[in-house]
């Protein structure tokens, strides 16, 4: 192997530019704030930019990591965000309602109700999706549209504070001198990635998100893969909800989790995951979610008025998108743009086949 | 897909003559616009025999409905052309936003007669729409994805302008928020006026040109649609465009009914004129819909929303609530009407 084609096998890499970006993202701190990459042991605790873009990025990992199989599948679930409020209010209302917030099993009760709620509008979706047979962007709005005010009917539109030392843990504290959160992102991502490459989860859900009849008719469960899915995404978010509710020991019904189903769905994008699915990338998505949070810090430690934030989050989401786009790579980059049969170089074909077979299917 | 081709095989055992009427009303594409107009009556004759002796019944009650929600309609029409060419749009709450807080800095900051600044508006909107469509169509990107951008970026441009809200106290503005038209038994709005007026232009357009058959024509099925010769690029580029257009223009009627800019104006109405169009009974897959739908929509929305001020206990989440269970509903009646047409 000569050196021009080891470097072509790693430009290839489906990782190689949501990776170059971050660590592009990273190094644009260093001028601005020389000690970035430094990491600080203060009372058995890493402080350090690093942690902290990891800390603050943890709910977001989780709930891109959900989104990446439902979007695997060909659908999109952008009821994540409500399903965060509903979590995080649920759980804080049990909390509250304790007279000795800090017992242990009355936490884990209202964790327990928390996350029971969150697989329920999770199976909801999917039954919608997978038995209805409703576009996904629409069935999971009915969600993304009632469920804040579900939130809010729960916490009463007030804003729920609990002042629970166990429940503090999941979200705001430190375990093994690292932030608690960050094991649980670790543990949820292990058994993701366990369950879809090691056992044949991963091959059915993006058989079904390439052509969910075909892989009917070839015997896969489709409509359960699909139920399971967004259930597992539902709990994610769930969890997320659980880390955001107890890092700021309250709960919001309006304003927790506000807009994350479409940050969400850039880190899965900018992960190399395609929206048509067919077939996803666990550890783009986690980059791409890092890439997300990165921005955002770098954003606040460049000094660049915080309120250009979402423009330039605009622009990477274009630039991304148009690189990942194979038109746009022909026609900017000349005729060398696709030369095999890439998969994502048939764009339009896969979702309206996979709409009429089952058209065909039914007049039979 | 003719309806009346449908009906034999929708009633296989051809039995009377009530039942073939009732299988044609179910196949009929105007059933979902009538069971939102169903609808409607029945939660205002209901809001009627219950808020009686409150007022409920004054016709200006009624016509508040259009003037508090003109500017939703005209967004929601804007989202209906895109709809129903099998597209989707999250700007438009976002293009309202930057509109509002564009003419608030335009007329206060800057000084510019509102003359001037009202087309300049409109062109940054539509010019936003036109943006995206190119994108959508020319790189093959979803539609989903290019829109949000789009929602970042011009919500991050009202930030830009500026953090804090500017409220407008040009006397050109304030004397438009403040006319009248008589209608006898009430008034109207400006914002109303021009609403009904866009919803009458869109009507004609959708339903009586050949933009609004080629926009029908590729909500229905693209394939087909290209196949058959139809300017594909073109139509999608310019239904964004409309949408675009409405939204700053809706932009502008929020503005006058609000007389500020705020950067935070009208987050999420993408999602309002979403629902609007959905429970006017437009096809989300395109192809299918009547503009007269989405006034249906947005009437209902109002109507929950006055019908909550009415009731006095009920807390404005139950809005929220009451849109969702609705959105489920004419979802889930218009899934059983299309695997109906499909037997």
């Amino acid at each position: 192997m000569t050196t021009t084609s080891r470097w072509r096998a790693l430009t290839h890499h489906h990782l190689f530019w949501p990776v170059a970006v971050l660590i592009a993202l990273l190094l644009v701190n260093v001028p601005f704030t020389p000690d970035f990459f430094s990491i600080n042991m203060t009372d058995g605790h890493l402080y350090g930019s690093l942690v902290s873009i990891v800390l603050f990025g943890s709910p977001l990992i989780l709930v891109a990591v959900g989104m990446t199989l439902v979007i695997a599948t060909g659908g999109i679930d952008l009821s994540v965000g409500a399903v965060v409020a509903i979590t995080g209010a649920l759980t804080c209302s049990y909390i509250s309602d304790q007279t000795d917030q800090n017992t242990l099993s009355a936490v884990f009760l209202a964790m327990g109700i928390g996350l029971v709620a969150a697989v329920v509008c999770g199976l909801w979706n999917g039954f919608l999706v997978a038995r209805m047979g409703i576009q996904p962007i629409i069935a999971t709005l009915i969600i993304m549209v009632a469920g804040r005010g579900v939130a809010q009917l729960i916490t009463d539109g007030q804003i729920i504070t609990v002042n629970s030392e166990p429940y503090k843990l999941i979200g705001g504290g430190y375990w093994l001198t690292l932030p608690f959160s960050v094991f649980v992102v670790a543990a949820v991502v292990a058994v993701t990635v366990a369950l879809t490459r090691r056992t044949a989860l991963g091959l059915l859900v993006e058989s079904v998100g390439g052509n969910a009849e075909a892989s009917r008719l070839v015997g896969i469960r489709s409509t359960r893969i699909k139920i399971m899915v967004y259930m597992f995404c539902a709990l994610c978010a769930g969890i997320a909800g659980l880390m955001i509710s107890s890092n700021t020991s309250a709960a919001d019904g309006n304003n927790a989790g506000l807009w994350i189903e479409l940050d969400a769905i850039l880190a899965v994008v900018i992960g190399g995951t395609s929206l048509l699915g067919g077939r996803f990338s666990i550890g783009g998505t986690v980059v791409g979610a890092l890439v997300i949070q990165t921005l955002t810090t770098t954003i606040y430690t460049i000094g660049v008025p915080t309120q250009t934030n979402l423009v330039f989050k605009a622009a990477v989401v274009i630039v991304v998108c148009l690189l990942q786009s194979p038109k746009f790579r022909a026609k900017v980059f000349g005729a060398k743009g696709p030369k095999g049969p890439r998969r994502d170089a048939t764009p339009v074909e896969p979702a309206p086949a996979a709409d009429a077979a089952p058209k065909m299917e039914v007049s039979r | 897909m003719s309806a009346t081709a449908q009906t034999p095989k929708a009633a296989p055992r051809g039995s009377t003559a009530s039942r073939a009427r009732a299988t044609r009303l179910l196949g009929d594409r105007r059933l979902p616009v009538l069971v939102t107009a169903a609808l409607f009556i029945a939660m205002y004759v209901g809001g009627l025999s219950r808020y009686q002796n409150y007022g409920f019944g004054e016709p200006q009650v009624f016509l508040n409905l259009f003037i508090d929600n003109g500017y939703l309609l005209v967004a929601a029409i804007g989202a209906t052309f895109v709809i129903m060419s099998g597209g989707i749009d999250l700007s438009v709450g976002s293009v309202i936003g930057f509109t509002t807080m564009f003419t608030a800095w335009m007329v206060e900051r800057q000084g510019l007669p509102l003359l001037l600044v009202v087309p300049l508006a409109l062109a940054v909107g539509a010019f936003g729409g036109f943006l995206m469509g190119y994108v959508i169509h020319n790189f093959e990107i979803q539609p989903f994805i290019v829109t949000l951008a789009g929602l970042f970026l011009f919500r991050g441009l009202c930030l830009v302008i500026s953090k804090e809200s500017i409220s407008i106290n040009d006397a050109s503005v304030g004397t438009l928020a403040q006319t009248r038209v008589s209608l006898g038994v009430g008034d109207l709005s400006i914002g109303a006026v021009v609403a009904l007026v866009v919803l009458a232009v869109a009507a004609y357009v959708l339903h009586y040109t050949r933009f609004g058959r080629r926009v029908y024509a590729i909500g229905g099925n693209e394939q087909s649609a290209l196949l058959m010769g139809l300017p594909l690029g073109g139509t999608k580029i310019a239904v964004y465009t409309v949408s675009g257009f409405c939204s700053a223009l809706a932009g502008l009627l929020f503005m006058l009914y609000i007389q500020s800019g705020d950067p935070l104006h009208a987050v999420g109405m993408e999602l309002d004129a979403i629902a609007a169009v959905v429970i006017g009974g437009t096809l989300l897959t395109g192809g299918s819909g009547y503009v007269l739908g989405t006034l249906f929509g947005v009437l209902v929305l109002g109507l929950i929303k006055s019908v909550i001020t009415f009731e006095g206990t009920l807390s404005s989440w139950w809005t929220k609530i009451a849109t969702g269970v609705l959105l489920c509903a004419f979802i889930l009646i218009q899934r059983t009407m299309t695997a109906r047409r499909k037997t």
